[in-house]
């Protein structure tokens, strides 16, 4: 075992400390800190200053206009954008359709979109799930048919984060019937202004709109916007998943920023005169937190060190991706108990009733945060995932 | 960075893995265990003969100078056989400490390397909770040796010991002062010492010490030793937590393996979804725990105060882990798995009096809060 950075390594950690030492807006804070994704135009913002610098597509290889960092520099910059209170990069271009593309598009499809979305020009979203195919996504049911140079696209998608704002989505489509449900899937590049595309909002739990419903009505799209071969969307579409599952590694480094709002609210609340962080009783459940994050968060050193040395980890991206979710619930719950009674004050009714510190965001996050054990592969199917692919048992 | 042990910790993983599976297979574990001492010769006779009993020693004192990675791949080794016997206490804690006392207490630190002898520290007292720092065990200057009175209510692995480590106060403001210690070594069998032996749950054998105007020998510094016990204790738990993580694997392979191959209601019990889940978690918590191992090495590089945190956070989630993990083995196996005839139920004992050892689940997550 050897476990100290090399040099290059921590001078790398010094440049990545320096370039967050300014830049990040203190009203980011509260909303970073509750996992919360900031505003498109923040995001965008912070994307353009990562490109600018050269960082803004950290996972990417170098040809493609990423870094090419190795997976331990790549676990440095997050663990210094956390600590400096810095969002995670807006996902969905950069790590889910990003690689799927500089793997199986079109030298065309390369050169024109992996630009955008280092530059954030473009902004995609996922067209996947549908109103009967969520965790069962095979059964899914738009369909794509092929009319001359064009595919004419019909259905209904669900779940279509950040849609209302996205200029592209990636879609799976069915462009033929196979006797295996897995077969006839296609992936398609869609320009969000085609004609025949609609968003409706969906109001979720948390009052935050981030999520949509997408109806797809005769959406005609050149046959260039086709990614790879017909009917193998469903391949690229599962190292997709696999990647979204890995992009939580990321986002697991962020729960130190919860850590931190957690510890700032129980420093401000007192009881008796008592700081609340100073209660034997809070400080053992905030202690209990602390190292289950830091077990999380080892795994995910693991994973990466495990990636830099070409060792594959196994199961271990499913298990982050289930402890995180955990821990990112549990973390915004000890947050809110930590405003108290106040913690019922989620929004002023009367004009210029002033909500308590870290409201309404920390409430938002606890709010947000039963839906990370939900999305990218429920809890669920992590562990059928795991049970199955790692431990070979069979349902 | 790189999280797998190099090759010569590897090798030594595996001929403790060899070691174990050749002197407690696990039909045999029980009734070696219930004769004691002599159930566990001949695997201490091996030890020494591969030199493993030196392995932690520091090199100025005769032995190998064994890092914590090196103690973790033999423990993980002992771990996943249930290895008994009171390695920890005697090679790892007790040779630390005496490593304190200089030249004079060479010979004995090397009847400890070569297996013919066996000390332990007695840490613990009554009221004293798990904190290292509550010592009322009195030491009163007597010729040009000392006399002590005071008890100690658990000897971790002390019940097979030849000399007693034990920490009592010369000085200080009160039994809770972390000022004013100093460390003792006397034989079992001193006139005013009277020791009681027990036998745990796991097989370990631990004892109680009682003292009443037992002469001892100071060594060390005079006053100041509280900081090396708890260096010492950190060591020893870095090889105790690899034993916990290496049972827990061991016994999450032996579930897993049940349950591919017991069959209920004409199938395998494995395909049934309920147990595919607990059977993942029990996973996810032997990661989790490996995790904690890579942490205390990580941080065993920023300094004692980092180290001793990491130390509390491993106690903390090992202990939650190793538990959970031999409490569900247990559960999964169903009625044989409560028997004593499997090793099942033997790993969830010893994981139950790992939680405890050097500290419970609470008390390091109290230090870690601290």
């Amino acid at each position: 075992m050897h476990f100290t950075l090399d040099p290059a390594d921590i001078a790398f950690r010094e440049e990545v400390r320096d370039f967050f030492a300014t830049g990040i807006p203190p009203e980011w804070r509260t909303r970073v800190r509750a996992g919360l994704r900031l505003n498109p135009d923040e995001l965008t913002a912070y994307q353009k200053r990562l490109a600018a610098r050269g960082w803004g597509a950290p996972t990417w290889p170098k040809e493609y206009g990423g870094t090419g960092w190795s997976p331990i520099q790549q676990y440095i910059f997050w663990s210094e954008a956390a600590a400096a209170d810095a969002p995670a990069q807006f996902h969905q271009g950069l790590e889910l359709i990003g690689p799927i593309i500089f793997t199986y598009g079109s030298p065309e499809q390369k050169a024109h979109y992996l630009p955008r979305i280092i530059s954030a020009d473009d902004w995609w979203c996922q067209g996947y799930s549908e109103p009967n195919a969520g965790s069962d996504l095979a059964s899914l049911r738009t369909r794509a048919v092929r009319d001359g140079d064009h595919y004419v696209l019909n259905g209904q998608k669900a779940w279509t984060s950040y849609g209302h704002v996205a200029s592209h989505c990636f879609v799976l489509a069915r462009t033929s019937d196979e006797a295996k449900r897995q077969q006839g899937i296609s992936l398609l590049l869609v320009d969000m202004k085609t004609p025949g595309i609609t968003i409706r909002p969906v109001a979720t739990m948390d009052e935050k709109h981030h999520t949509n419903e997408m109806f797809l009505d005769n959406v005609r799209v050149p046959v260039t916007a086709l990614v790879g071969e017909e009917g193998r969307g469903w391949e690229y579409g599962k190292v997709l998943l696999d990647r979204e599952r890995m992009v939580t590694a990321s986002v697991a480094v962020f729960l130190t920023q919860t850590i931190r709002a957690i510890r700032e609210a129980a420093t401000r609340r007192t009881i008796g005169g008592v700081p609340l962080i100073d209660k034997p009783g809070f400080r053992a459940k905030l202690a209990q937190y602390e190292i289950e994050v830091i077990a999380l968060q080892t795994m995910v050193l693991r994973v990466m060190a495990d990636a830099s040395a070409g060792i594959d980890s196994g199961p271990l991206g499913s298990m982050i991706k289930l402890r995180w979710s955990q821990l990112s619930q549990a973390g915004t719950a000890l947050w809110v108990g930590a405003l108290g009674p106040e913690a019922a004050h989620f929004a002023p009714v009367d004009q210029g009733a002033s909500l308590p510190a870290d409201m309404p965001y920390a409430m938002q996050g606890a709010l947000y945060a039963r839906v990370t054990s939900i999305y990218g592969g429920s809890s669920e199917i992590q562990h059928n995932i795991i049970a199955q692919r790692a431990l070979g048992l069979k349902g | 960075m790189q999280f797998s042990y190099s090759d010569e910790q590897a090798m030594l993983l595996e001929s403790a893995l060899r070691l174990g599976a050749q002197h407690f297979p696990p039909g045999e574990r029980h009734r070696l265990i219930r004769e004691g001492r002599s159930g566990e010769e001949a695997a201490w006779a091996a030890m020494a003969e591969l030199g493993w009993l030196l392995l932690p020693i520091p090199e100025d004192c005769g032995g190998l100078g064994g890092g914590i990675a090196d103690l973790m791949a033999l423990g993980e080794g002992f771990g996943r056989n249930l290895v008994p016997g009171p390695y920890v206490a005697s090679c790892v804690l007790a040779s630390a400490l005496l490593a304190h006392g200089g030249e004079a207490l060479h010979p004995l630190i090397a009847q400890l390397g070569a297996g013919t002898a066996i000390a332990a520290a007695a840490l613990l007292e009554p009221d004293a909770g798990y904190d290292l720092h509550h010592i009322a065990t009195t030491a009163t200057p007597a010729g040009d040796g000392w006399l002590l009175t005071g008890t100690k209510c658990h000897v971790e692995d002390g019940g097979d010991a030849d000399w007693f480590i034990v920490p009592a106060r010369t000085g200080g403001t009160g039994v809770r002062d972390p000022e004013g210690i100093a460390l003792f070594l006397l034989a079992a069998d001193t006139p005013g010492l009277a020791v009681e032996r027990f036998r745990a749950i796991d097989g370990h054998r631990h004892a109680r010490l009682t003292m009443n105007g037992a002469a001892a020998r100071q060594f060390g510094p005079q006053g100041g030793a509280l900081p090396l016990i708890e260096a010492a204790v950190a060591r020893a738990l870095c090889m105790q937590l690899a034993e916990a993580v290496g049972s827990m694997e061991a016994v999450s392979d032996i579930t897993l393996e049940y349950l591919r191959t017991r069959e209920q209601f004409g199938r395998p019990i494995g395909s049934f979804q309920v147990l595919q889940h607990r059977m993942v978690d029990m996973r996810i918590a032997c990661e989790e725990a490996r995790a904690m191992l890579c942490h205390i090495a990580i941080a065993s590089a920023d300094g004692e105060a980092a180290f001793q945190r990491a130390i509390a956070a491993a106690k903390v989630r090992i202990g939650e882990c190793g538990t959970f993990v031999g409490q569900q083995a247990v559960q999964l196996h169903g009625g044989v798995g409560f028997s004593d005839e499997l090793i099942v139920s033997h790993h969830l004992k010893r994981q139950m009096m790992l939680a405890i050892a050097f500290g419970s689940i609470d008390h390091h997550r109290a230090r870690f809060a601290a």
